[in-house]
């Protein structure tokens, strides 16, 4: 239920604007990837090039070639919707639908895949719900309305959401960053068992946190503001964190930590 | 608004030994400004209220002492003949006939006005979005008048053939019977009504389709979801009370629509069988009213009118009532 995904020689554009240039990394399945690096170094223009979720946004386009195991993802005949359906992802901000109730957020995924049937719907949701740490706190008011949680109750939520329709890959986008100290190390908790069962890659500002979570680390970063955003190294995280091969790597880690 | 740390920054005020105390509502009050806002807020609402209902009060007054007079069934009857020493009116014609085209028109214009509100925020290039919705906004704006001489004009001739092949074809359904009336029929005024109804329902549908938060879309894009199922899932909910509030200002318009609809309808001809027919002429609340404003005689017909009128008031207010619980009842579902 974990796929690998192989990078090779990607640039990213809005329109006429080079976001991310000549990036090539490998994930591995059933680890935790993570990307850290200066804001605007382009984490997510990258990040979401891996579910073609950059897609939505006008004028994004890449070039270059992303493998989910032996699967291009940028084949011509590759639909965005069935990549989107093996490679999920977690927002910034818990954004679970403020129309649904919390049984019909998870559930939503499932919906979209056409299942009906009630019993497995239960089924799955609960299992969700558990794998999210977020079944005890819920269990009684599965048919209020989701937005009606606390933040990390939310996020939670998504998680939920998102693994509902077991993906290969969980893709997240700096998921604590709205988030109390307490709520982000719930998810990271989470991180570390879903990676039992998913690719899992996860954008962070917060380098305890990726040093934490994570079992690899890349490092974007970009040479002057207006140029595109590069890969810079990617490697074990502890080996990143505490002997990194470049300069700049080694600069921002200590300057963060510093 | 809250700071970045989670303590709010708004609401406070000074304690008494300097340090900053939360004081959730009763913030500023009593400032100057506050004072002068609020006080004027009020009487606004005041003076709304005392208004409608001073109107409603007018209405009963006048309505009653007729009402006292009728000779016959004022909600069955279809007599409509407020002078003389008997008078005996009833409204089942004009309820009828303002229910069934106000009814068309809805049908046709709230699916047909949604499904372009979306075309224009979901699926139309960039370029034709802003320049579409001026000339929507425009065509909301545009006298009713207008739309009446379109109609009797330039849609007429189109209309009269498919009335035709309608009678032809469904005679056999009540509705649908064959009347000897061609012109200004139920349907032709429904169908007129809901064109100009519809730029109504499709300027404040695409207000409220585009302020759906991106994060939403994108969370239903980032499941798997197609595009029409990205606007199922998020779009469309999010949109759902301020479609309902769109629909009911059109329903307004259309129930109340007097000018266009005065000129297109044709009356029943003298001594022809009524039916349900919607190929039946007939007149509206409104138009009648108009059209016979100046028989306002004596205090039972002017008061026959009134409690017409009346009943157009309770039907539009059961109807925004509805909507009104069918919003509030999924609240807790639309932050
Ligand atoms: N929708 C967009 N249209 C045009 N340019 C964009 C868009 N989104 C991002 N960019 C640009 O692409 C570059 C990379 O942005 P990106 O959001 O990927 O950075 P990031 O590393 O995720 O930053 P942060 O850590 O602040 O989230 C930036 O120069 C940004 O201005
Ligand atoms: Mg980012």
């Amino acid at each position: 239920m974990a796929k690998r995904i192989d990078v090779t020689d990607l640039n990213v554009y809005y329109s006429a604007f080079k976001a991310v240039e000549g990036v090539s990394m490998t994930v591995e399945p059933r680890s935790v990837t993570a990307f850290i690096g200066p804001s605007g170094c382009g984490k997510s223009t990258f990040l979401r090039t891996l579910n073609r979720m950059h897609e939505v946004i006008a004028g994004g386009r890449v070039e270059g070639k992303v493998m989910l195991d032996n699967q291009d993802l940028y084949a011509p005949n590759m639909d965005p919707v069935a990549v989107r359906r093996t490679v999920g992802m977690v927002f910034q901000r818990p954004n679970p639908f403020p129309t649904m109730s919390i049984y019909d957020n998870v559930a939503a995924g499932l919906r979209l895949n056409g299942v009906k049937n009630k019993k497995s719907l239960d089924g799955v949701v609960e299992t969700s719900l558990k794998s999210a740490n977020l079944w005890n706190e819920v269990k009684d008011r599965l048919g209020k309305p989701g937005a009606g949680l606390s933040g990390g109750q939310q996020q939670r939520l998504c998680i939920a959401r998102a693994i509902a329709v077991q993906p290969q890959v969980l893709l997240m986008d700096e998921p604590c960053s709205a988030l109390d100290p307490i709520s982000t190390l719930a998810i990271e908790d989470l991180v570390s068992q879903l990676k039992n069962e998913f690719t899992i890659v996860i954008v962070t500002h917060n380098m305890q946190q990726a040093a934490r979570v994570s079992d690899r680390t890349a490092f974007f970063n970009l040479r002057a503001t207006g140029e595109p955003g590069r890969l810079v190294e990617i490697g074990d995280t502890t080996k990143i964190f505490n002997n990194p091969t470049q300069q700049a790597t080694e600069d921002y880690i200590s300057g963060r930590f510093g | 608004m809250s700071s970045v740390t989670g303590v709010p920054t708004v609401n406070d005020g000074e304690g008494p030994d300097g340090q900053r105390v939360p004081q959730a509502d009763r913030a500023s009050t009593g400032r100057l400004g506050d004072r002068l806002f609020g006080g004027a807020a009020t009487a606004s609402g005041v003076i709304v209220i005392a208004m409608v209902t001073l109107i409603a009060t007018f209405l009963i007054i006048q309505a009653v002492p007729a009402l006292m007079n009728n000779q016959e069934n004022f909600l069955t009857s279809r007599v409509w003949s407020p002078g003389g020493e008997e008078p005996g009116f009833g409204i089942l014609e004009f309820l009828w006939t303002t229910v069934a085209a106000a009814t068309i028109a809805m049908l046709i214009a709230v699916p047909f006005g949604v499904a372009v509100a979306l075309f224009l925020t979901q699926y139309a290039p960039a370029w034709m979005r802003g320049p579409a919705a001026a000339l929507v906004d425009l065509l909301a704006a545009v006298p009713s008048i207008v739309y009446g001489l379109w109609g009797l004009i330039t849609f007429a001739p189109f209309f009269k053939p498919f009335q035709g092949w309608l009678e032809s074809t469904f005679g056999w359904f009540p509705l649908l019977a064959q009347t000897g009336i061609t012109g200004g029929t139920i349907l032709f005024i429904g169908i007129v009504l809901s064109i100009m109804v519809v730029p109504i329902v499709t300027a404040l549908s695409r207000e409220i389709f585009g302020q759906t938060p991106l994060a939403h879309k994108e969370g239903a894009l980032a499941l798997g979801a197609t595009h029409w199922e990205m606007i199922r899932t998020t779009v469309l909910p999010f949109g759902r009370p301020g479609v309902i509030s769109a629909a009911m200002l059109a329903l307004g318009r259309a129930l109340g629509e007097t000018l266009a609809v005065t000129f297109l309808v044709s009356s029943l001809p003298n001594g022809a069988a009524w039916t349900w027919s919607l190929f039946n002429g007939g007149e509206t609340f409104a138009s009648k009213i108009a059209n016979n404003a100046a028989e306002f005689s004596s205090p039972t017909r002017t008061g026959a009118y009134i409690a017409a009128g009346l009943v157009l008031f309770v039907l539009t207010f059961a109807v925004n009532s509805i909507a009104r619980i069918v919003i509030e009842r999924r609240k807790a579902f639309s932050e």
